[in-house]
């Protein structure tokens, strides 16, 4: 899964990454080992909420930094500070509050906008989670692009038992011309992805417009006055037709 | 903690977020241990624009290290001086606090750092 996260962010020079939710420091691991020749190796920080499981990764004697920290009381960087950052099975608890006086809703924007302020222009963060529902993938997203961030879920191995969900999210416009800054420009030139744009058919949509005059333009003026509680007469395969001439 | 990351940290409590001494954050009573990792100049090139000296000298010379140069090197000037490269490398990446604290300039909270793993939960009242 690090690496499948590795290759959407696309780093070609050895760079700071922020892991977030690193647990033992397994993705970690993988970013210290990255070949001179692809990239690496890249230095990292990582964070996580359980003592216990940092407590593992210091005795498995991991590169990069740990910190102590909840991701959902923000992220406690200056702003700009990473080239890019990683989240492998984490954020999916971003959704849980276990007190009555935090929310879920406010956990996952005080995250997303810190993450959003500690990258830096041009970058990007790929985090992988397992969603419980899919109220919870629209909410996580919701989240991410209310914060700034261009968002774009890819999905591998849909249907299938292993599916995994990768949010993949871009931080301003990308720097190399003709890329869109969002996901599309990201999976751009990969294997075997097929880009299903929502926003597009929704804005298709809304272009195509009804002649005025024409029965479907009657009907869905009727449908209107009627929403507004208007007296409407009933609609038959009569509406909208012309009157005979004789009449 | 390495002195990398602690160059990028501010104070995680809300209040500090628009005041400008939460950044850096003051080392106190801290213990140093110094690693070695191989030497990653193209990494060091990278963050260079991102570092913030003025920062990065306070820090310096609150843990006791010589003091540095005034501003910062540039790229070009970097890429010449082997020296400069080596001594970098072994403050930002090899130099790492173990024990102790780090206090906000702002609000004085502590955050204590323990075998190198820094402790920024906050309790709610604070987030």
């Amino acid at each position: 899964m690090t690496n499948r996260a590795l290759e959407l962010l696309d780093l070609s020079s050895p760079s700071l990454i922020l892991d977030v939710g690193c647990g033992s420091g397994l993705s970690g691991e993988i970013l210290s080992s990255i070949d001179p020749s692809e990239g690496g190796p890249h230095v990292w920080v990582g964070m996580d909420i359980s003592a216990s499981m940092l407590d593992v990764a210091l005795q498995r004697d991991v590169e990069g930094d740990l910190m102590l920290a909840d991701i959902g009381q923000g992220v406690p960087f200056r702003a700009g500070s990473f080239d890019a950052a990683i989240s492998i099975s984490a954020i999916q608890w971003l959704c849980n509050a276990e007190s009555s006086e935090v929310s879920s809703t406010g956990r996952l924007s005080r995250f997303f906008n810190g993450l959003y302020a500690s990258l830096k222009r041009g970058g990007r963060a790929v985090c992988q989670f397992y969603p419980k529902n899919e109220q919870q993938r629209t909410m996580i997203s919701g989240a991410a692009i209310k914060a700034g961030f261009g968002a774009g879920i890819l999905e591998d191995d849909p249907g299938t038992k292993n599916s995994k969900l990768y949010l993949v999210l871009t931080v301003g416009g990308s720097a190399d011309e003709g890329t869109g800054g969002d996901i599309t420009g990201v999976v751009k030139g990969m294997e075997g992805v097929d880009v299903l744009d929502a926003r597009k058919k929704h804005r298709e949509k809304g272009r195509r417009e009804v002649k005025k005059g024409s029965k479907a333009w009657i009907l869905s003026k009727k449908e209107q006055m009627e929403r507004k509680g208007k007296v409407v007469k009933n609609s038959s395969k009569y509406t909208g037709r012309k009157r005979h001439i004789t009449f | 903690m390495k002195l990398l990351t602690l160059n990028f940290l501010t104070c995680a409590v809300k209040a500090c977020k628009s005041s400008s001494d939460s950044f850096p954050l003051h080392p106190k009573e801290c213990e140093l241990v110094s690693d070695t990792i191989p030497p990653n100049p193209q990494l060091i090139q990278n963050v260079l624009p991102r570092l913030d000296w003025r920062a990065l000298s306070t820090t310096a010379s609150e843990l006791g290290f010589p003091t540095l140069p005034e501003n910062a090197p540039t790229l070009e000037e970097l890429q010449k001086d082997e020296k400069m490269m080596a001594e970098l490398h072994t403050l930002l990446l090899e130099t790492s606090v173990s024990e102790g604290m780090l206090v906000c300039g702002n609000c004085g909270h502590e955050y204590r750092i323990k075998e190198g793993i820094a402790n920024f939960l906050l309790p709610n009242h604070l987030v």
